[in-house]
């Protein structure tokens, strides 16, 4: 029995059903992972041992009937998360030796729930790309055409969820780092609001954008997985205290009567027009099945990129102060003295866009120029986050396109960052204003003799969760562009 | 606008960052890119918006009683140091 291809939702029922067990499972994706992830450079480390020994766990709770849906649901964590005992290196040479001395909150909860820990996930350097080609370790391909990028910088664990060598995997989103993989590889990404899912030992790149989310191959499974990792914790102090709903219960509210706004901004002159194409027809979808939509301006919206390489660098540079050479991480040899230590250490680990973006932030920061920039990003800000309060006032969701274009080739955007920074021209506003967004497969373009995925993005007010995945699975009801797998991985 | 090259040494060394020599053009132009990108923001008309730092505005720093919570692990975190000595990090000398 081929288990590669069942969804969360599909393998809890089936363990539930002893239809097959979490050891039989656990085995038929290591093998895959073996077989398969070479080729796309997924993954950075697989815990293979601790697997079966999860496996074996939980096939014995579920044995003597106790466990939650997630008991024995193989998964994979992005390699930004802290593992007690297991190499994290956050895509970067500066952590290439480093083992973390505990779980972080997503990895304790997912843990606790009973799911079964696969291996970490490659990623951009630090989460700082939309390609994953700033990896320490090589870049991750996309199994849709592996000539192409993958996205990122959840990169890894995009390819890992498409190519079926798990079900699914946790990612980080900090300007968009969740959603746009998931658009470029036919994969539900959620991006949660600010503060819903800790940051307890997930590794800092942006801190007032960093949000922890799920990588799955549908919206029920999305649910699932949020609902094991949200919720209050004290240990970081941006955690919000708001109950955690059902947010599987919650799938089935129905599409009649939803307001769905579209942003203009969103269908702009850089949208390849074949995307577009798909994301009007998902919208007439939405719209034969009850929903109301309307157009909508947020006026402050193009200016989401500059606010964000300007806010986002400022909060690594200070993150990124940390590495030292002193208490963890790559240390030079024979340092002169302390300040060469420090100097050599960091530019020996760190890579060139991790580099870029440091200088980048101390230079926004720098005295004489705090005012013009800093400051003044963070007025920006606030101008963006009201004009979203502003539309969701007379709407339920704002809607459009994830990603400008399908995935595109390796090394295409290399050569100029504001290129690649543009990718995440979509994402970023919701980072910005804190928002809960998410990107659903809508259709495929083909390009060169490849259909490549293309993905449509929800955003919704703060902690409208449920909405989203609701509509989402709704959707999902409807279509069937998320069952669809890469040639060669179904 | 664009960064010269005598800026740019100046943000690696407040960064602690060495730049070897043949990638200082590489990083004093990108920079000087990004600067220029960022610059539009200065068009925007922000009179008397206050700056946003956090995404929800009507957070509040959490307090906690003080009491202390961690337990000492300090064996364990400095597994992952390049070099200690008796539960001490070991630096190079900094005072001659």
């Amino acid at each position: 029995m081929s288990l590669h291809t069942l969804t969360v939702a599909e393998i809890a029922a089936g363990l539930k059903a002893r239809s097959f067990s979490s050891l039989e499972l656990t085995l038929q994706l290591l093998g895959r992972i073996e077989r398969l992830a070479p080729q796309l450079n997924a993954f950075l480390t697989v815990t293979a041992d601790r697997a079966l020994d999860d496996a074996r766990a939980a096939d014995e709770m579920l044995a003597r009937g106790a466990g939650g849906p997630l008991t024995g649901v193989p998964i994979a964590h992005k390699d930004i998360f802290c593992t007690d005992g297991i190499r994290t290196t956050c895509g970067s040479n500066i952590l290439a030796n480093f083992v973390a001395p505990y779980d972080a909150t997503v990895v304790e909860r997912w843990r606790t729930a009973g799911t079964v820990l696969l291996g970490k996930t490659n990623m951009d350097e630090f989460a700082m790309g939309s390609s994953n080609e700033t990896s320490f370790y090589g870049p991750v391909m996309n199994p849709w055409d592996v000539r192409r990028v993958p996205g990122g910088s959840s990169g890894g664990s995009a390819a890992a969820v498409a190519a079926r060598l798990a079900p699914a995997a946790s990612g980080t989103d900090t300007g968009g780092s969740i959603r746009q993989p998931a658009a470029l590889t036919n994969l539900t990404g959620l991006k949660p609001t600010y503060g819903r899912v800790s940051r307890y030992g997930m590794i800092a790149f942006a801190s007032s954008l960093d949000q922890a989310g799920v990588l799955t191959r549908s919206a029920e499974d999305a649910a699932l997985l949020l609902g094991a990792m949200a919720g209050l914790d004290e240990r970081d102090s941006t955690s919000v205290d708001a109950p955690v709903p059902d947010y599987v219960a919650e799938l089935a509210t129905p599409l009649r009567g939803l307001r769905i706004g579209l942003l203009r901004e969103f269908f702009d002159k850089g949208l390849d027009p074949q995307v577009g194409k798909c994301v009007r027809d998902a919208i007439e979808a939405l719209r034969d099945a009850g929903a109301t939509v309307r157009d909508l301006s947020l006026p402050s919206l193009p200016l989401s990129v500059p606010t964000y390489y300007v806010v986002a660098p400022a909060e690594c540079s200070s993150n990124l102060s940390r590495f030292d050479g002193v208490r963890f991480g790559h240390r030079c040899e024979h340092p002169r003295d302390l300040q060469d230590l420090y100097r050599r250490s960091r530019g020996e680990g760190f890579g060139a866009e991790v580099k870029r973006r440091i200088m980048t932030g101390t230079y926004v920061l720098s005295a004489g120029y705090y005012d013009a920039y800093y400051l003044k990003a963070q007025k920006v800000r606030a101008l963006i986050a009201a004009d979203f309060a502003r539309a969701f006032r007379e709407v339920d969701v704002v809607l459009g396109p994830t990603a400008p274009t399908v995935a595109f080739e390796l090394g295409a955007k290399t050569s100029d960052p504001i290129t690649m920074y543009l990718n995440d021209i979509y994402t970023i506003g919701a980072n910005l204003a804190g928002l809960p967004a998410i990107s659903i497969p809508c259709g495929f373009v083909n390009e060169g003799g490849k259909d490549l995925p293309v993905g449509l993005q929800l955003i919704g007010p703060h902690f409208a969760e449920s909405r989203l995945l609701s509509v989402s699975h709704q959707y999902q009801l409807l279509t069937d562009w998320h069952r669809r797998a890469p040639p060669g991985y179904d | 606008m664009s960064l010269t090259r005598t800026q740019v040494e100046g943000i690696a060394h407040l960064a602690r960052l060495e730049i070897t020599e043949a990638q200082m053009p590489v990083y004093v132009d990108s920079l000087s890119r990004i600067i220029d990108f960022v610059e539009q923001l200065a068009a925007a008309d922000t009179e008397g918006v206050e700056p946003m730092a956090h995404p929800l505005a009507d957070q509040v720093q959490r307090l906690r009683p003080d009491r202390v919570t961690e337990t000492d692990r300090r064996e364990k975190y400095q597994q992952n140091a390049p070099s200690v000595a008796a539960g001490l990090y070991l630096v190079p000398k900094v005072i001659e």
